[in-house]
């Protein structure tokens, strides 16, 4: 059932984003884009140390693409650039195998009924292509194709 | 509404014309399929399904040049569907006539093959607001190429052209006016034969972009005047990968070669090659034959139920599932012009269209959902994209309903 897709901590998380707004200090920025939808981000990270101390998101979108921006937000404050960029690789192995859910991945394991949705699995890892140029200091926009 | 169900219905047997089509026969999830995607490609009949599996199984060989029996049946078959698309679309000679792969090709042939040789800087080119991608691109290339302007008439925000605009836009650099008849992403039927005249006077030609008119509409190509009218087989309930691309004589006779290859030429030497004469001047390679033939059975199937017969059940299909679309709270129609075929395009405040794909999806209820190959139309309205149901004319006002009630259900699962 459609119920598998859009489970109750996505629906919420699609109607009511976290962390969604604009950050004045924020030190890495990056920008988004699906050409397939049409879907927009921006996102705003403040990384200290080689620590992501805050992390924000702006944009339009799906249900899919913007509660995973937000739960995204959610999962990365506090983690290091390299474990937020392991859980990028997990995440996308979450969306894209049919390997065991992997534990590290928390509140983040929701999307795993996107596997059955190929159409849809570019909606779930634009904020997440996104971080991974933020994080690598790529200045163009990132896309999902 | 049931009344206005009823009149939908009268005279003309849908249930008769689905048995035609046997993808419709089908569950999607557990729900029968409810089809609404025929703009972005109709479903086929077995007059057409059993017209490709005969050519393979009975008939295949290449075409135009074997003196042995099968080679000369396809080449009669093949050829038979010039002669068709001569009686469809009334052209004064089947050699006006070109097989193009589809639309985008078609335009494609006349923005290289025309415009290399009768565009320079400074020249216009105009098209609209509303096009298809494939109608901006090849002439945004074109343009490039020679510096050349593309010049846009611009559209209301019930998505019909202004025509006062345009007429301000047309001046004696315009070389080409290049619009489609009826928009995929809007549905709205532009005024073209007023188009054309109006050009025609500015001293420009016209490229008309059929793709969603041929199959909904009648289209007369001499009374329109065109100088250039193209679209797509597998809108026309005929294979993919098959086109037509009308073309007047005298300026086909004018314009190089599109590619060059066999089928095309008369003599070949290493110093010289003579052309064919149009048509096959235009027509490189073995071509999709198969497709073709296809094709030519679609035209059938469609002449048979009469073209007429369709426009007038799918126009009263289109008001049905306009007015059932209106009445639920929340949702914009995107484009609403007063000439309009086949298209429903819409959205619904706070849901995003490829949410309403999904959950209508699950329910067996295909809608195209995105930018259409429109991304102009979608910023001019202000929206990152739409849900589109499109109409054929074997779609029912049921289907209608079941699209209303898979809104519903889309509603409530995002409200």
């Amino acid at each position: 059932m459609v119920h598998d897709l859009y489970q109750e901590t996505i629906l919420d998380h699609s109607k009511r984003p976290r962390n969604c707004h604009t950050m004045d200090d924020a030190n890495r920025k990056a920008e988004g884009y699906n050409p397939l939808c049409g879907d927009k981000l921006k996102l705003f990270l403040k990384v200290e140390n080689d620590v992501v101390k805050d992390v924000s998101f702006v944009g339009s979108g799906c249900a899919i693409s913007t509660a995973s921006a937000s739960l995204m937000t959610e999962s990365l404050k506090g983690k290091t650039r390299d474990e937020a960029l392991k859980l990028l690789d997990k995440f996308h192995e979450l969306l894209t195998t049919d390997t065991a859910v992997s534990q590290d991945l928390g509140k983040l394991v929701v999307f795993c009924g996107v596997r059955d949705y190929p159409a849809r699995v570019k909606c779930a890892t634009l904020a997440w292509h996104t971080l991974k140029s933020a994080l690598t200091n790529v200045t163009d926009p990132a896309t999902t194709e | 509404m049931s009344t206005l169900s009823s009149q939908v219905s009268a005279g003309f047997d849908v249930e008769k014309i689905r048995e035609d089509f046997p993808v419709l026969k089908q569950t999607i999830h557990g729900r029968p399929l409810v089809y609404l995607d025929s703009a972005a490609t109709a479903q086929k009949p077995f007059a057409v399904i059993d017209a490709i599996r005969r050519f393979h199984e009975v008939d295949c060989a290449n075409i135009h040049r074997g003196v042995h029996e099968l080679s000369q049946r396809s080449t009669a078959a093949y050829e038979e569907t010039r002669a068709k698309a001569k009686r469809f679309l009334n052209s004064r000679s089947k050699n006006e006539l070109i097989f193009v792969g589809g639309t985008t090709e078609g335009i494609n042939l006349v923005a290289s093959a025309w415009g290399r040789t009768n565009v320079k800087a400074g020249d216009e080119i105009v098209i609209s607001a509303m096009e298809h991608h494939s109608n901006i691109v090849p002439w945004q290339m074109l343009c490039e190429e020679k510096g050349a302007k593309l010049r846009v008439i611009p559209m209301n925000d019930r998505g019909e052209l202004l025509m006062e605009e345009y007429e301000k836009l047309l001046n004696p650099r315009t070389r080409m006016v290049a619009v489609a008849h009826v928009s995929n992403a809007l549905g709205t039927i532009n005024p073209v034969r007023q188009i054309i005249e109006m050009a025609h006077r500015a001293g420009a030609l016209t490229l008309i972009d059929g793709a969603q008119a041929v199959p909904h509409i009648k289209v007369d190509v001499q009374a329109l005047d065109a100088d250039f009218y193209t679209f797509s087989g597998h809108k026309l309930v005929g294979p993919t990968g098959i086109g037509i691309l009308y073309g007047k004589s005298k300026l086909l006779d004018e314009m190089p070669p599109y590619q060059g290859g066999g089928d095309m030429i008369l003599t070949v030497t290493f110093e010289k090659t003579t052309y064919n004469d149009v048509p096959y001047k235009f027509e490189a390679g073995t071509p999709n034959i198969a497709g073709g033939i296809g094709l030519g059975a679609a035209f059938d199937y469609v002449t048979h139920i009469g073209i007429e017969q369709i426009a007038a059940y799918e126009h009263d299909l289109l008001v049905y599932g306009t007015e059932a679309l209106s009445q639920i709270p929340g949702l914009r129609l995107i484009g609403t012009a007063r000439e309009k075929a086949s298209v429903l395009s819409f959205v619904i405040e706070g849901i995003h269209p490829h949410d309403i794909g999904t959950v209508l999806d699950k329910q067996g209820i295909a809608v195209r959902t995105g930018h259409h190959c429109a991304q102009p139309v979608m910023d001019w309205f202000n929206v990152p994209a739409t849900t589109r149901a499109s109409l054929a004319f074997y779609n029912t006002t049921a289907e209608i309903d079941a699209l209303v009630a898979g809104l519903k259900k889309v509603k409530e699962i995002f409200s």
